[in-house]
């Protein structure tokens, strides 16, 4: 089973190809170049670096969103277009929840996991999830609040919420470029203990957004390339105005 | 004659178009899905909206293209797109699946510009039409005056200053009540005015006799449903429908104009209209006349050519194709592509 990963909602763009729970291979952008530009140059240097043939891929899957409305849909339009041409279905994952997959380590297994990114108009796009280890040992991927936007406040205040609910509450992990611009006020504001992920950990990657495909497509969670379309959170600014003044 | 069979794409406002083409000239298939609908209640296209559109409808209508063509992936021999000009993130989603598709299959791929797309509709409803010949190509976001000098190398003689044409229409009947899109609604109310109730202006550029204003005459009809609005007049049927008629007889006039001196500067005899605008039928009448009454051959497509579409990609996609363009996995949207 082998798929192909498409990464694109942030700055930086990626690609990867994963074979039966095995990255074979990663690609990775230049900063501040647009994806219209990079992502299929990195596609193609990906099938050639991995010798995957094209035709023997078994499905897409598509960094879903939130993100960057452009960058998101230069990803959609791009595993829309192979999906159609290679008649393969495409698995719509989640930002969020891919950048989770980032931190799945024994280490952070219980920890609460908060990626946010940097959503503009004093905002984040943000979820708040954990690990766990079943019984059986397998992993289990908690949410207990879905990819939304909000206000970096709201959010901690959610995250103290939870924790307060906990008679040994875990350490909270926080990712993603939201920190970029909101870590300042994360630091005067939260009143519980919290970590950052590394660096490698930090943004989006098309590796995990593979690991999490592939989870996907094994639970038949599956699009086909007509349906695929980014999942931006928030409408357009002229939707938005017009609710406004129609209130 | 080898046949080249080119699946075009158009994605630069707000339709999403596919069509299969034969050498440039014959359609087997060309399926547009407007948005119109969802941009009239904000009175004009909303980029972002355009753009998650065209992601929710280009798979289905590049299907149908190839379906209604009796053609798939397998049988075609290059993939077009619109690369520019237009908005940015509508482009990107053609250009982008086109991209995903060529080389998926290991086709061609050739960018193409999408006002030479509106000129080449010509050559799709005239199989004997070659150039040299004059164009104008007026729509919603272009005015231009161009010479066909071959199949992909064209040369601006004049183009706006301001507004375009189809964009004046726009405005001038949001002034009047009329809605979007403006450019039929004027013409019907034109259609019972009187084109020389107003004596609204012809704008002349000095230095580019060949160039066109259309903010003069939209200023001019502002004016004057100010002033009739200040007398407490009523802005009634009759009022609009003369208003409607006295601006487009000042287009027209600017229009013929401009090409009757161009077709004899240029020692043309063949002059095309394009794009949107090109479907206003009293325009079309007008210039016919004045074209052919100067001893010249008046082309222009069905309207259904004229509006934006993806036939018309396949026609100039098949001339740069047969040019030797081929375009890389790098190809960018350019939103404000230039022509020559």
């Amino acid at each position: 089973m082998r798929i192909l990963a498409i990464e694109s909602s942030g700055q930086i763009a990626s690609t990867a190809i994963i074979e039966n729970g095995e990255i074979l291979g990663m690609n990775v952008g230049e900063f501040k170049v647009t994806h219209s530009q990079t992502l299929m140059p990195l596609i193609d240097e990906l099938i050639k670096e991995t010798g995957v043939e094209l035709e023997s891929l078994d499905a897409i899957a598509v960094s879903g969103g939130p993100g960057s409305f452009t960058g998101l849909r230069i990803g959609s339009s791009t595993a829309k277009g192979l999906g159609l041409a290679l008649d393969i279905p495409l698995i719509h994952v989640p930002t969020l929840h891919a950048m989770c997959y980032n931190l799945l380590s024994a280490e952070n297994i219980g920890c609460l996991i908060v990626p946010m990114m940097d959503a503009r108009r004093d905002q984040v796009y943000c979820g708040i999830f954990d690990f766990l280890i079943r019984p059986d040992n397998t992993v289990d991927f908690d949410i207990f609040l879905d990819s939304c936007a909000m206000s970096v406040t709201d959010l901690l205040d959610r995250i103290a919420e939870i924790l307060s609910l906990d008679g040994n509450p875990p350490p909270v992990l926080f990712l993603g470029d939201g920190l970029l611009a909101y870590h300042e006020l994360i630091e005067s504001y939260a009143d519980f203990d919290y970590y950052y992920a590394d660096d490698e950990a930090m943004l989006q990657r098309a590796d995990t957004v593979a690991l999490l495909g592939q989870v996907m497509y094994s639970l038949g969670l599956t699009v086909s390339a007509d349906e695929e379309a980014p999942e931006y959170l928030r409408p357009s600014q002229a939707e938005r105005e017009k609710a406004e003044k129609d209130k | 004659m080898k046949q080249t069979v080119i699946l075009s794409i158009e994605s630069s406002c707000d339709e999403t178009a596919a069509a299969v083409t034969v050498n440039g000239r014959q359609v087997l298939s060309n399926v547009i899905y407007s948005q119109i609908d969802l941009h009239t209640i904000y009175g004009g296209v909303v980029p972002e909206i355009a753009s998650r559109k065209h992601i929710e409808k280009i798979n289905q209508v590049i299907k149908k293209a190839l379906a209604d063509a009796d053609h798939t992936l397998d049988s075609i021999d290059a993939v077009a797109v619109t690369y520019g000009p237009g908005l940015v993130g509508a482009l990107l989603v053609g250009v982008a699946e086109a991209k995903a598709i060529a080389y998926a299959k290991r086709l061609p791929l050739i960018g193409v510009h999408h006002i030479k797309g509106h000129v080449c509709a010509n050559y799709i409803e005239y199989p004997e039409l070659e150039p040299p010949f004059l164009c104008l190509v007026a729509s919603g976001g272009h005015t231009h005056l161009v010479r066909v000098d071959d199949h992909t190398h064209y040369t601006i003689i004049g183009r706006t200053r301001d507004d375009a044409a189809g964009e004046a229409y726009d405005k001038i009947a949001r002034a009047i009540g009329l809605g979007y899109p403006g450019g039929p609604k004027v013409e019907k109310a034109a259609h019972n005015g009187d084109p020389s109730a107003f004596p609204f202006p012809r704008a002349k550029i000095e230095e580019a006799p060949y160039d066109f204003s259309f903010s003069g005459v939209k200023s001019a009809v502002l004016n004057t449903i100010n002033s009739y609005k200040m007398k407490g007049l009523e802005i009634d049927d009759a009022f609009r429908n003369n208003v409607a008629a006295s601006f487009q007889q000042s287009v027209i006039d600017s229009m013929r104009e401009r090409v009757l001196m161009a077709m004899d500067e240029f020692d043309m005899d063949k002059f095309a209209m394009a794009g949107g605008v090109a479907s206003n039928q009293t325009i079309r009448a007008a210039l016919k006349e004045a074209v052919e009454n100067a001893g010249g051959t008046f082309y222009c497509p069905k309207p259904v050519l004229c509006t934006d579409n993806a036939a018309m990609i396949g026609a100039a996609g098949y001339y740069e194709y047969l040019n030797g363009r081929r375009d890389g996995l790098d190809l960018n949207a350019v939103p404000g592509l230039k022509l020559e």
